[in-house]
């Protein structure tokens, strides 16, 4: 049996594990900053609102 | 609603992938000509098909865009073609390391490798075009037009390893006829097939969410540059 077998069997799993959570945490840190986005726009029309009146 | 809906698929995937990965290594025997790599297959062939069915999923709604002219559905498709390109690169990836010890090689321009590689290429042009494109309209029809071009390219993948005897394993699994598995064999394949599946719609249904909150703030910002 080639002792790489196992080596590479259990590599194959990390880098297929790997791609998902680089891809979850790409997605979380996507969430935050539109988040963000989303409260400083509301915020600037608000202002933007105030000052109008 | 949404969030319960997230929770329960990535639950239930998460717990079918720990059963599934518990028999795969202590209940499947190794492969008898290639020992424990073979077991690659196991995320291998599930993430292929996953990402296949995203693709498909996401041309039909690429194409319920170039009907309706609905900017969600555009969205949805590209929250869709999103996750369907991480599965796909998956795909990529444990293959080449099953090469690496299966054919001495970590790739070859074989007919199923490259007409997938090819795939991978088409998708990460359809990212590229839709930020390189502000019109939203402009960029869901854009985008659209690509996904159905992409998915010609899917049929070719699929049926590449029937056209094309070359250095890829020809079709194992039994729907295809292929009768290379052992039926204790192939069964954790498609429970991991299942799994994934979930898995992929979990992170759809985050993607959608994000999307729709793009198409709020874009929405906003017309509003604000009307003052």
């Amino acid at each position: 049996m080639n002792p790489e077998n196992y080596t590479f069997m259990f590599l194959g799993f990390t880098v297929a594990w790997l791609i998902v959570m680089v891809f979850v945490i790409s997605i979380a840190l996507r969430e935050k900053k539109l988040r963000q986005e989303l409260d400083r726009v509301k915020r600037m029309i608000e202002e933007g609102e105030s000052t109008r009146r | 609603m949404r969030l319960k809906i997230i929770l329960t698929l990535t639950v239930l995937s998460g717990a079918i992938l720990a059963w599934n990965l518990h028999r795969i290594f202590t209940q499947v025997p190794d492969e008898a000509n290639q020992g424990a790599i073979f077991r690659i297959i196991y995320f291998h062939v599930p993430a292929a098909i996953t990402s296949f069915t995203g693709f498909y999923l996401g041309m039909f709604s690429g194409v319920g865009y170039l009907i309706r002219k609905d900017l969600r559905l555009d969205s949805i498709a590209a929250s869709i073609n999103e996750v369907s390109l991480a599965f796909a690169t998956i795909t990529i990836c444990t293959g080449s390391i099953w090469g690496r010890i299966i054919w001495g090689i970590w790739w070859t321009w074989d007919a199923r490798l490259t007409s997938y590689f090819v795939c991978l290429l088409i998708y990460f042009g359809y990212f590229m075009l839709r930020r390189a494109i502000d019109d939203p309209t402009t960029r869901a029809r854009l985008s659209a037009v690509l996904s159905i071009f992409a998915c010609v390219d899917i049929v070719l993948v699929w049926k590449s390893i029937e056209w094309f005897r070359t250095q890829h394993p020809g079709p194992v699994l039994e729907i295809r006829g292929g009768g290379g598995m052992a039926p204790g064999m192939e069964a954790p394949l498609w429970w991991n097939f299942l799994a994934l599946l979930m898995l992929s719609a979990a992170l759809i249904l985050i993607r959608t969410r994000q999307e729709a909150m793009k198409l709020e703030i874009d929405a906003l910002r017309r509003h604000a540059h009307a003052f």
